[in-house]
């Protein structure tokens, strides 16, 4: 009796402290974990493909203007299966190792990403720009990503 | 009354978590049991799994809830006595999952009772399980933000508009 519990003592004392000091040090999560995605605004061309594989249909794609197309994500419903990342044209969509995302609001597990997209001279609605050559077509755009430019021309 | 007081000044902030499956597919629940365990050690902020409601102070649900078990998850509520926390675990609780619109499900804890901390993951990590803990002990702060990114272009693009109406008006 008294000598297992001896025993067991000493395998306890043996395998020393095993408790991760996680909440006062940074835990790094290894290769491959696939934890809240972020959207690269600049490189998404609005296509859509992200909500059409989305398992959860946490991406919806609205049009609230000729010229924005609105991508809302509801990552309260994420299943962190990657598949947007996976099939994203532009690799606008990625992963990160962000698993950190607990919080007592659920306002803040939503993203929203506005991107610009052609107008279709015809019927009017918006559909997805295949180069940058199309926007630069565009009135008052100039070399890209600065918002000077826009005031020389105007 | 004095015990009483000297028992709130020696365990201020020692939660006890009655924890419930409310449909989930039992991934979360493991990742609640491993959050128990020494590796990860819950007890040491005071946290400990207790037997019945009624004992509890926060309540982990874990799974979207079902029809079948939504009545007994508001009966479960209210047998928790408050003040009581109710802690959403996984993508499932806090907002549905991937059966958030399914027809024998209502889509998310929060449809049901009040939801204070939402710790999504399919399944979350035990840190993550830890971390939402330790958040809502105040030992951590709050990372998550809503986010709102726009191409700069839209911004250009509507200058340039102003700018133009400027010049014809």
């Amino acid at each position: 009796m008294i000598l297992s519990k001896l025993k067991e003592a000493w395998i306890c004392i043996k395998a020393g402290r095993v408790t991760l000091p996680y909440p006062f040090a940074p835990a790094v999560p290894e290769e491959g974990f696939r934890g809240r995605i972020t959207v690269d605004a600049e490189k998404c061309v609005g296509c859509g493909g992200c909500a059409n594989v989305c398992t959860p249909r946490a991406i919806q794609v609205s049009d609230p203007s000729q010229e924005i197309r609105l991508l809302e994500f509801f990552l309260e419903r994420c299943t962190y299966c990657a598949r947007c990342e996976e099939v994203c044209p532009e690799k606008a969509v990625t992963c990160t190792k962000e698993f950190e995302t607990a919080t007592n609001d659920v306002q803040d597990l939503h993203l929203k990403v506005e991107v610009f997209m052609g107008t279709c001279q015809r019927c009017g609605r918006c559909f997805e720009t295949s180069t940058e050559l199309d926007k630069m077509m565009v009135t008052g755009f100039r070399n890209g990503k600065q918002p000077q430019a826009a005031e020389e021309t105007a | 009354m004095s015990l009483k007081n000297l028992c709130q000044k020696a365990f201020p902030r020692s939660l006890w978590v009655y924890h419930t499956n409310t449909g989930s597919c039992n991934g979360c629940d493991i990742e609640v049991i491993n959050v128990l365990t020494p590796y990860y050690d819950a007890e040491r902020f005071g946290i400990k799994l207790v037997g019945s409601p009624r004992h509890a102070d926060v309540l982990l649900v874990a799974g979207p809830v079902t029809r079948q078990v939504a009545d007994a998850t508001r009966r479960l509520y209210e047998a928790v006595p408050s003040p009581k926390l109710v802690f959403a675990i996984g993508s499932c609780a806090c907002g549905g999952g991937i059966w958030f619109d399914t027809y024998n499900v209502l889509g998310g804890a929060d449809k049901v009772i009040p939801v204070d901390f939402y710790i999504p993951g399919c399944p979350p990590r035990p840190e993550a399980i830890l971390y939402g803990a330790a958040v809502a002990l105040g030992l951590a702060p709050k990372k998550a933000e809503p986010e709102l990114s726009r191409q700069e272009f839209l911004d250009i693009l509507e200058s340039s508009k102003e700018a133009a109406e400027v010049k014809t008006g």
